[in-house]
């Protein structure tokens, strides 16, 4: 019967030197809701569980450089509870308040929804479109990644051994920015995105779009950052017929499968409708802001 | 928001109120103990293998690994249960069959089915079984497998059972095949009836398999003594049937297996059948100890039944008028491993709610490799009226008619002729139509991607088996004992009726559900028989109660007992002694009981009959999402005759659940199966019942044409509230789209489809 | 391994046990504490059956392990009622009809607890997005709804 330890370390250092020292293998445990539904089907095996929730810089959300950092196991619930994060970066925030039920959202964390990889998750498109970067701390030091880099597979991510995510640095807004996030699922919540859409977009004061990022998840493998898409904004007042075109390059740039959530073609065609419908949003909401 | 209409009687005292229900502190408090939550020193857990193929014969099992591991002190297999005779037994439409029964507890010859059990343990922790079962080791030769039923008909379809020949068929068959049953009703010409008609639709519907949905899974604690005498604690819709299948499996003396009934989290219909209590009870005899079995909700999806798949064709004619003169179906209906789907039900209800005089309806029961198929309320029935409605929509659509006048034009009334060879003998039907007719809501204009439907349903309901004990407490409060799990309110109920008939406060009534050794025999709670059938048990028990108090007040007063009569809660003289005493009450003759004669209690039972149906009528207004497909519904109200609302409150609450375990089956939920005949949904993530954000409120109005059959006028309300919903959904999808939906789930890939082929999907 | 050895506060009480690493809080709950009120509906948190409260934070108890409990603050559906006092939640519950098999409330009742402590006017809707990961197979969300909204009512004192 496998036997698993469990350490709660205080510092980033001594979480790091756990997993790096691991003979077997080793697991960072955050909010646990992927993890321990992993670990009851038996696809996930640990020997060490590193619960990382009692280490500051992963838990706490700080005003930086104009910006924010927020740890990677700050819980979805204390993300959308922080007035000014939220009012911030209101796409990253409800795609966060996605994933899953309240009770799931008071655990599950945005570092733990990148690390899974899992080719839907709902935090992710928001977070690669908001331009975030993840400092990760690892045996050799800290280094800092564009969040794009960090998942590359279902399942798989381009961390080292020992290698943890502390927390993500967002950057500071200028005016007349904003962003947005849309799923599509079959009910109104509790399910896993069929197809999500994470847009962020600013308008210069003509309001003409000077910036855009568009990302789809659940189309490919891992999220997808859509240069097309955004370049269908980019100079354009985000009319209808823009939108159009950035409706057609989402829908080109996905490569979905067919799985129990959605076949190809139901992928493909919803994908243009929901980054339509989010750059709405997110125009809107980029107009009202200052 | 609710509506009660045509109540008649005005002099019932406490029927018809809303008070707390006598169970409700320890539920709202964590205190109520359902099958999971019973534990005995020394206890064992429990723990079930199950086949990881769809289809494959079974050559052997190894178990000396799983038993040398410290900590496991057994382990079985179907060797450890007597094999059964093959036959089958009881009435046609509900008939059992123990050779398939035990197969289905514990596989013999071959795997029927990904999560047939195989074998068990019983370990003295929960992790050290779930250890012992990955060291069984079990050799299997897998063979093809089929699960859906238009494919398990096909004359080269893989055999689960190399020798089934199709019953119903003369002569019979010579070829063996996967059609366990055929059957066939029919009255008057329908050739005639369709050569006469105006107007006939006909259209090919096909249904997922669904699953009951309950929270709780299986569970249960058992305690086999050495001398065989057995206890067991189980949550079941029916601890007498837990017992009755028990002891057949097990080759147990009725007598010796005592059955108490937990609470239960959830049926439906899903909880009339065994699973883990034969085997409990086997590997408590095997190691002496308590032994403790929890399904977990992968089991519960993988290995419990659910209701069928169905694929069917509808054929109605009507003359221009709206007058149906004839009406055809064909249902093909999933078993599941082993026979017995409900489409004998489903045959026998679809065209119920109308007056047809040339009807054909033929049935097939077809085994698959997926879990035996069983009871999920009204069985049979919502598939056979999703799509019988569905046409009727049409048939409505192409004649230019409202549909709810159309079914009223074609209503059936007391003296109908049934397709089943009964005639009805109840009202009710047309009041739950007028009674949407007269909602406002009926005719608010809607917007646009936006639909209103409408559909019908009914459900024979049951009476049968039930018994009840009431003791008289010295103090004038009394306990009514049942034998009827309470799976949504049905204490209330009782201790209404009690309290009325006794004419005592509804709270000095104490209502218990008994085991099996301390109340006499009642069949399952299912059939929306308990109100009815064993609410007349207790009330036939409350009369000799009465009686009894009658008889101790003639005794006090030396007078004749004819010349007492009870009234408002007390005994008066009446007669030729009227007026002589003071009247006794309840409580006064209870405190008086050692004087007079002793104890006072009394016991009944039955086997109700004079049941009436159920007919309820719905409407359902939906937007659809013309880009994604998503339909959201925006407003429901259903209509359901309820003969008398005992508790209005729990009628209600029986007809929105139905409600939404309709709309569910309507929109979402099936089960999907991968090539290889695994489950890939078996679980609340991907098998998507309605959450609270997916629905408005639903609206009920509470027809009441009482049941003359019944003291207070009952008819079971609790499942044909879930026979219209696929239909109304799918019919209000059509007036928003134009697109008719003829399969379920009309999930939004489907719908959308539909919307971009310009046809139906 | 030798089990791990926690302390912990539950409904208010200090309370020690002795746990699995790999046992969940709702394991630990239910076999080692024997408070069967917090019930497993699916082990994935798809159901909300096992909610309880994590210092004041709504969570499911299958996918918090044991030991995480160390030093921290869980309220479980037995700590909800003071003695012969329900919690107004309760009591709407029971006056609404709001459980019929009642397999559901307890998770309920947590969860909606919850909601009123952070929203003490909340709309339909909210209630419903918040109690989207409880579900509940019997009632259809009605008298759930009706009962919720009317116990913030109470709780207003509006």
């Amino acid at each position: 019967m496998s036997e698993m330890r469990y350490e709660a370390p205080k510092t980033l250092e001594s979480a790091v030197a756990l997993l790096s020292g691991a003979t077997g293998l080793a697991r960072v445990l955050a909010g646990g809701s992927d993890l321990l539904i992993q670990m009851r089907t038996g696809r996930v095996e640990p020997e060490l569980l590193v619960d990382i929730k009692g280490i500051p810089e992963m838990t706490s959300i700080v005003a930086e450089k104009g910006g924010f950092r927020f740890g990677a196991a700050v819980s979805c619930m204390e993300l959308h509870e922080h007035k000014a994060f939220a009012q911030a970066w209101p796409g990253l925030t409800e795609a966060a308040m996605l994933i899953g039920s309240y009770q799931i959202k008071g655990r599950a964390t945005v570092g733990g929804n990148l690390c899974n990889a899992s080719p839907a998750a709902d935090s992710v498109p928001a977070l690669i479109a908001a331009s975030a970067t993840a400092s990760i701390v690892g045996p050799n030091g800290r280094r800092e990644a564009r969040v794009e880099d960090i998942a590359t597979g279902p399942g798989k991510t381009s961390l080292a051994k020992g290698e943890i995510v502390a927390s993500f640095l967002l950057p500071p807004r200028p005016a007349h920015a904003a962003d947005a996030y849309l799923r599509f699922i079959p009910r109104t919540e509790m399910d896993i995105a069929v197809v999500g859409a994470g847009v962020n977009l600013t308008l210069n004061d003509k309001g003409v779009c000077t910036h855009a990022r568009v990302v789809l998840g659940a189309v490919a493998e891992r999220a997808l950052l859509v240069a097309e898409a955004a370049n269908a904004l980019i100079g354009t007042k985000v009319d209808a017929a823009a939108l159009q075109r950035l409706s057609a390059a989402a829908s080109a740039a996905c490569r979905p499968i067919d799985d129990k959530r959605g076949t190809k073609e139901y992928r493909i065609k919803v994908a243009g409708v929901m980054t339509r419908r989010a750059a709405a949003i997110a125009l809107d909401r980029a107009r009202r802001m200052n | 928001m609710s509506t009660v209409l045509d109540r008649t009687e005005k002099t019932l005292k406490v029927i018809g109120t809303r008070p707390v229900r006598p169970d409700g502190v320890p539920k709202v408090t964590g205190l109520a103990q359902y099958g999971a939550d019973f534990s005995l020193p020394g206890m064992l857990w429990g723990k079930i293998l199950r086949s990881p193929h769809a289809h494959a014969r079974i050559r052997s099992i190894n178990t000396a690994k799983a038993l040398a591991l410290p900590g496991v002190k057994a382990v079985i297999t179907s060797a450890d249960l007597p094999d059964q005779k093959f036959d089958y037994v009881g009435p046609e439409r509900v008939a059992v069959n123990f050779w398939h029964m035990t197969r289905n507890i514990m596989a013999r010859e071959k795997v029927l089915y990904e999560g047939h059990a195989v074998a068990a343990v019983a370990a003295t922790t929960s992790a050290i079984a779930a250890e012992a079962l990955r060291l069984i080791e079990v050799d299997y030769e897998v063979l093809p497998h089929v699960i859906d039923v238009d494919e398990a008909m096909k004359p080269d379809a893989p055999l689960l059972f190399e020798d089934m020949i199709t019953r119903g068929i003369t002569p019979a068959p010579t070829k063996p095949s996967n059609i366990s049953k055929r059957i066939e009703y029919k009255m008057g010409d329908v050739d005639a009836g369709f050569a006469a008609a105006d107007e006939i639709v006909e259209l090919n519907f096909k249904t997922a398999p669904v699953h009951q949905g309950y929270i709780e899974p299986q569970a249960c604690l058992a305690r086999a003594d050495a001398d065989g005498q057995t206890e067991l604690w189980a949550s079941s819709q029916g601890h007498f049937v837990v017992r009755t299948m028990t002891v057949k499996l097990l080759g147990m003396k009725t007598g010796d297996l005592r059955v108490h009934p937990a609470e239960i989290g959830g049926a439906f219909g899903g909880k009339t059948v065994v699973y883990v209590e034969p085997v409990a009870v086997a590997l408590s005899r095997k190691t002496g100890h308590p032994v403790k079995i929890m399904m977990s909700r992968e089991d519960v999806f993988k290995a419990t039944g659910p209701t069928s798949g169905t694929s069917s064709t509808i054929k109605i004619g009507v003359t221009r008028d709206g007058k149906i003169v004839a009406a055809e179906a064909l249902f093909k209906y999933q078993a599941g491993a082993f026979p017995g789907s409900p489409v004998m039900n489903g045959c026998m209800c679809g065209f119920a709610p109308y007056d047809i005089p040339n009807v054909r309806t033929i049935g097939y029961d077809v085994v698959c490799n997926r879990p035996k198929a069983t009871a999920y309320r009204a069985p049979g029935s919502p598939m056979s009226a999703y799509a019988v409605e569905s046409t009727l929509d049409m048939v409505a659509a192409k004649i230019g008619m409202d549909p709810l006048q159309l079914r009223l034009k074609n209503t059936a009334k007391p003296g109908t002729q049934l397709v089943y060879g009964a005639k009805h003998a109840h009202a009710g039907f047309a009041e739950t139509l007028q009674a949407l007719q007269r909602h406002p809501g009926y005719t608010a204009p809607l917007g646009k991607n936006q639909g209103r439907g409408v559909a019908s349903g009914y459900w024979f309901n049951g009476g049968g088996e039930s018994s009840a004990t009431v003791h008289v407490n010295e103090d004038g409060t009394a306990v009514v004992a049942t034998g009827s799990p309470d799976i949504g309110g049905s204490r209330a109920s009782t201790a209404l009726m009690a309290a009325e008939a006794l004419g005592i406060p509804y709270e000095h009534v104490r209502p218990i559900i008994a085991d099996t050794n301390s109340v006499g025999y009642t069949q399952a709670t299912g059939g929306s028989r308990v109100t009815y059938a064993t609410g007349m048990a207790v009330i036939n028990a409350c009369n000799k109660v009465i009686a009894e108090m009658c008889a101790r007040a003639a005794k006090i007063w030396k007078i004749d007992a004819a010349d007492v009569i009870w009234e408002e809660g007390c005994a008066r003289p009446a007669g030729k002694r009227l007026g002589e005493f003071e009247p006794l009450s309840f409580k006064e003759i209870a405190s008086k009981r050692t004087a007079t004669g002793g104890p006072i209690s009394a016991a009944a039972s039955l086997n109700a009959e004079g049941q009436a149906p159920g007919f309820s009528t719905q409407f359902c207004d939906v937007e659809v999402d013309p880009e994604t497909g998503h339909v959201k519904i925006l407003r429901y109200v259903a209509a359901q005759d309820a003969g008398r609302a005992i508790h209005p409150a729990y009628v209600e609450g029986q007809i929105q659940g139905g409600v939404v375990q309709g709309i569910g089956w309507a929109l979402n939920e099936e089960y999907i199966y991968d090539q290889e005949g695994h489950l890939s949904n078996a679980g609340f993530l991907d098998y998507r019942i309605p959450v609270a954000s997916d629905l408005p409120m639903i609206e009920t109005i509470l027809v009441e044409v009482p049941n003359p059959n019944h003291p207070y006028g009952v008819k079971g309300v609790a499942e044909a509230n879930i026979v219209p919903p696929m239909a109304a959904v799918a019919n209000a999808i059509y007036h928003a789209t134009g697109r008719r939906m003829t399969e379920l789930p009309m999930s939004p890939p489907k719908v959308l489809a539909a919307l971009d082929s310009g046809r139906g999907g | 391994m030798a089990k791990q050895h926690v302390v912990t506060t539950l409904n208010g009480n200090s309370v020690e046990f002795l746990c699995d690493t790999h046992q969940t809080l709702l394991e630990v709950l239910r076999d080692e504490l024997h408070l069967t009120g917090t019930k497993e509906g699916c082990g994935t948190g798809d159901c909300g059956a096992c909610s309880i409260t994590l210092n004041g934070r709504l969570v499911c108890s299958c996918l918090t392990l044991g030991v995480e409990a160390q030093g921290k603050s869980v309220e479980t559906i037995e700590g909800m009622s003071n003695g012969e006092n329900l919690h107004v939640l309760q009591r709407k519950f029971l006056e609404h009809a709001a459980l019929q098999c009642g397999i559901c409330t307890p998770g309920v009742l947590v969860a909606a607890r919850s909601l009123l402590e952070r929203n003490s006017d909340p709309t339909e809707t909210e209630v419903r997005f918040w109690l989207a990961g409880n579900l509940c197979r019997c009632t259809g969300y009605n008298k759930i709804v009706e009962a919720v909204l009317d116990a913030a009512k109470e709780m207003r004192g509006a």
